[in-house]
């Protein structure tokens, strides 16, 4: 058993770039979300068929990653 | 070409390929997200729960010496056993884990470099066995706490300049755009960073394919910030485990003394009433 069709792809989700990791173990695909600054999982899923997999983590990640919220106030102090 | 101050504490997948079932050697998987190893592992390794197996789950702390030990001889780990760490996000948890095993004292701890996702897009054999060990006997040195920096030191060190802070969190965090990494729940009160800190993030130190730079370019990465291990250096990111993968690389990869890794970091600095913050970049 090995994972394969390994893929990562990055793009954008509610303003934030993301990596979607994709491979096969056995029959079942597996997806993730991660950022691609700092690297943390935001998300994963698994079902049978990549376009399944990937679509249901990018669900989940659009989901996660819109309540994330961007501070105005930040240049108060530089 | 420059080497790495202590090359031994790093193997290669190919190494993990070949040795992996050896005797005397225990391979750990760690992993931000504890299901990854269900999913398939490397063949013979066993797996920890950095949320409930590497930390005290009452009191905010690593784990206690007596739970360390337990962990141990449960794992099958004795004091002179090779003990190879890797995990995903190009070994976070597995470099927490590394920092603690340091902090007790096992000599022979490495890093598989390029953690979880190089053996997977190497298409390497992967197991959903969970090996059965034998129990071992394990003893732990009392804590080495010169590798942790605590609240007070960070304090004074802010204050006075005298110790390097390395904050390893992504620009966004450090300047205080956004409380947590996106995506995450935000788990402080206030955004920003330690007065006095460099912003080196973690991910500067690693290649595409989640092995850490050459000598050469991870020097000049930290130098361009002023951080050439002339001064102490403590780093610390949101909860530690990202800092932890920053102190591997300046302890033992560049070499330096007097690295330390602040695991209360950012949840503890900016949930502390009074404390200091600075803001932007």
């Amino acid at each position: 058993m090995k994972a394969e069709e390994f893929s990562v792809t990055e793009l954008e989700l509610a303003g934030w770039p993301v990596r979607i990791t994709s491979y096969r173990i056995g029959g079942t695909w597996h997806a993730k979300a991660d950022n691609v600054s700092p690297g943390a999982n935001i998300a994963r899923a698994k079902a049978g068929a990549r376009e399944q997999a990937e679509s249901r983590v990018i669900e989940k990640a659009s989901e996660r990653l819109g309540a994330t919220r961007r501070h105005a106030e930040v240049n108060v102090n530089s | 070409m420059e080497h790495y101050a202590h090359p031994e504490v790093l193997v290669t997948t190919d190494w993990v390929a070949q040795h992996s079932r050896d005797d005397g050697i225990r391979i750990v998987e760690i992993d931000v997200d504890t299901s990854s190893y269900d999913e398939g592992h490397v063949p013979g390794a066993i797996g920890w729960a950095w949320d409930s197996q590497l930390c005290d789950t009452l009191v905010r702390d690593i784990l206690p010496k007596d739970r360390f030990e337990k962990l141990l001889a449960d794992s099958g780990i004795s004091r002179d056993t090779t003990v190879v760490l890797y995990g995903d996000n190009n070994n976070w948890f597995a470099a927490w884990a590394f920092w603690q095993l340091k902090i007790y004292g096992h000599s022979d701890v490495r890093l598989m470099n390029g953690g979880r996702v190089k053996w997977l897009a190497e298409g390497r054999e992967l197991s959903q066995d969970t090996p059965e060990v034998a129990q071992a006997d394990y003893a732990a040195s009392d804590p080495d706490l010169s590798l942790r920096a605590f609240l007070d030191q960070v304090r004074d060190a802010s204050a006075s300049g005298s110790i390097n802070l390395v904050d390893v969190r992504s620009p966004a965090e450090f300047s205080g755009e956004i409380l947590a990494p996106p995506g995450l729940p935000e788990t402080c009160q206030r955004g920003g960073h330690i007065p006095g800190a460099s912003n080196i993030p973690w991910g500067k130190t690693c290649a595409e394919d989640g092995t850490f730079k050459s000598a050469s370019a991870l020097r000049e990465i930290y130098a361009a910030e002023g951080i050439a291990g002339d001064k102490p250096i403590v780093a610390y990111c949101r909860i530690g485990e990202r800092s932890s993968h920053s102190w591997f690389v300046l302890k033992y990869l560049l070499g330096y003394d007097g690295v330390s890794n602040y695991d209360g970091s950012w949840t503890e600095w900016g949930n502390l009433v009074g404390a200091p913050v600075e803001r932007g970049a």
